[in-house]
């Protein structure tokens, strides 16, 4: 009897466990946490993984900054010129913006390997615009949305997790820049002051 | 893990019960016992808006739809982010219509809160309701300082639409992904009905 019932609370504990693991896909990396390496493949047909991914110097970089981002998300259009601007001014300094497009194309053909491309030739990205095949990096991170930002220092240490800066729709109407904060804090040897932030975004199609 | 997860899940439950909690006394203990009241009101009441698009209410601040969130009646509140531009979110309307029409005798209240951009309203937001005639109540929340209000619906919310926040009382449940089908979204309202 005794054995039944610990059973089905085991049983019930396994549902709850389950309903929440369906219901919200935030399992992943947290700050502190070493970021998990990849090897994608850029839009100009090279592949990148951490080991040959330099700043504008061609030095190791100071830091990572990843951005899973895509073509077809309207937050992700409206972050672009930002992104572009982030990449232009912080990858002389060492922080290299690494983009990485997490949709399956099967289910957003807008987002496929020739239209990232294509996206990327037309706007003249300066930063690395990686496809995730397979959908397999944006899992291992617990990103859900597009844009999402993971900041690191120099060992891949996620230092700063979340929004580029308070207003994803409007970059007129920003007030405070996240993670411009989040670079300069980790430039003066401190810690990230927030080190995470939440915005709308684009839910991931894996 | 097992444990964790579920000690994660209490955790949240509780920190989220604690500060709707708080919230009433830390703003009590600022305001004359005048206004008290109407801050008592106004959490029970449904939240009021200054504009309105047709007969859509437009809330153009967090703070001003807030009571959506923190009604004590019975009934059970199921409440939808989406916009028009957002695939996943329309592919699972028509789950969200069935079950306003199957519920529309019991305690059920369907909420579609739209955050299409405030460019979009007049001319795809509306066009889009009239052409699939939704009958669901449609909101539209304008507040674009998204870091300081997502928490306050849910911290299990990480932002990204579809997300559906399902609720009675201090009852529950947030639904960070689409739902495959109406069984699916029916499941999910047993959870807290």
């Amino acid at each position: 009897m005794k054995l039944v019932s610990l059973y089905s609370l085991t049983l019930s504990l396994l549902f709850i466990t389950n309903t929440s693991f369906i219901t919200n896909p935030v399992d992943g990396i947290g700050i502190g946490d070493e970021a998990p390496n990849f090897e994608l493949k850029n839009v100009d047909g090279k592949w990148y993984s951490f080991e040959n991914i330099l700043d504008a110097n061609g030095k190791k970089p100071k830091g990572y900054i990843i951005i899973f981002t895509c073509n077809t998300c309207p937050y992700a259009q409206a972050s672009e010129q930002r992104i572009m601007d982030l990449h232009k001014t912080y990858a002389p300094n060492g922080y290299p913006v690494v983009a990485i497009q997490p949709n399956d194309p099967g289910k957003k053909p807008g987002d496929s390997f020739e239209a990232m491309r294509a996206r990327a030739n037309e706007k003249n990205f300066p930063f690395l615009y990686l496809m995730d095949e397979g959908q397999k990096i944006s899992p291992k991170y617990g990103a859900t949305k597009t844009p999402e930002v993971y900041l690191t220092d120099s060992e891949r240490i996620v230092r700063y997790h979340g929004a580029i800066d308070d207003n994803v729709r409007n970059a007129a109407a920003v007030k405070v820049r996240f993670l411009e904060n989040a670079i300069e804090a980790l430039e003066n040897g401190q810690n990230p002051d927030p080190e995470t932030t939440k915005a709308i975004g684009c839910g991931i199609r894996t | 893990m097992l444990y964790s997860r579920f000690k994660i899940g209490f955790v949240t439950i509780a920190m989220f019960s604690s500060m709707a909690c708080r919230e009433i006394p830390e703003s009590q203990s600022t305001q004359r016992a005048a206004d008290v009241k109407t801050e008592k009101t106004s959490l029970a009441s449904w939240p009021v808006s200054n504009t309105y698009l047709g007969d859509i209410a437009v809330y153009e601040t967090f703070d001003e739809i807030k009571p959506l969130f923190r009604q004590q009646s019975d009934t059970t509140y199921v409440i939808n982010f989406w916009a028009t531009w957002c695939k996943p979110c329309i592919e699972e309307l028509p789950y969200f219509e069935e079950l306003n029409k199957a519920e529309s005798a019991n305690p059920v209240k369907v909420v579609l809160v739209s955050l299409d951009f405030p460019q979009h309203l007049e001319n795809k937001l509306l066009p889009f309701i009239e052409k699939y005639q939704i009958n669901s109540r449609v909101d539209v929340l304008l507040d674009g300082s998204y870091n300081d209000w997502i928490d306050k619906v849910s911290p299990e919310w990480s932002g990204a639409i579809p997300a559906t926040y399902i609720y009675k009382k201090k009852e529950h449940h947030l639904v960070g992904i689409p739902f495959e089908s109406y069984i699916d979204l029916l499941n999910s309202v047993q959870i807290v009905k």
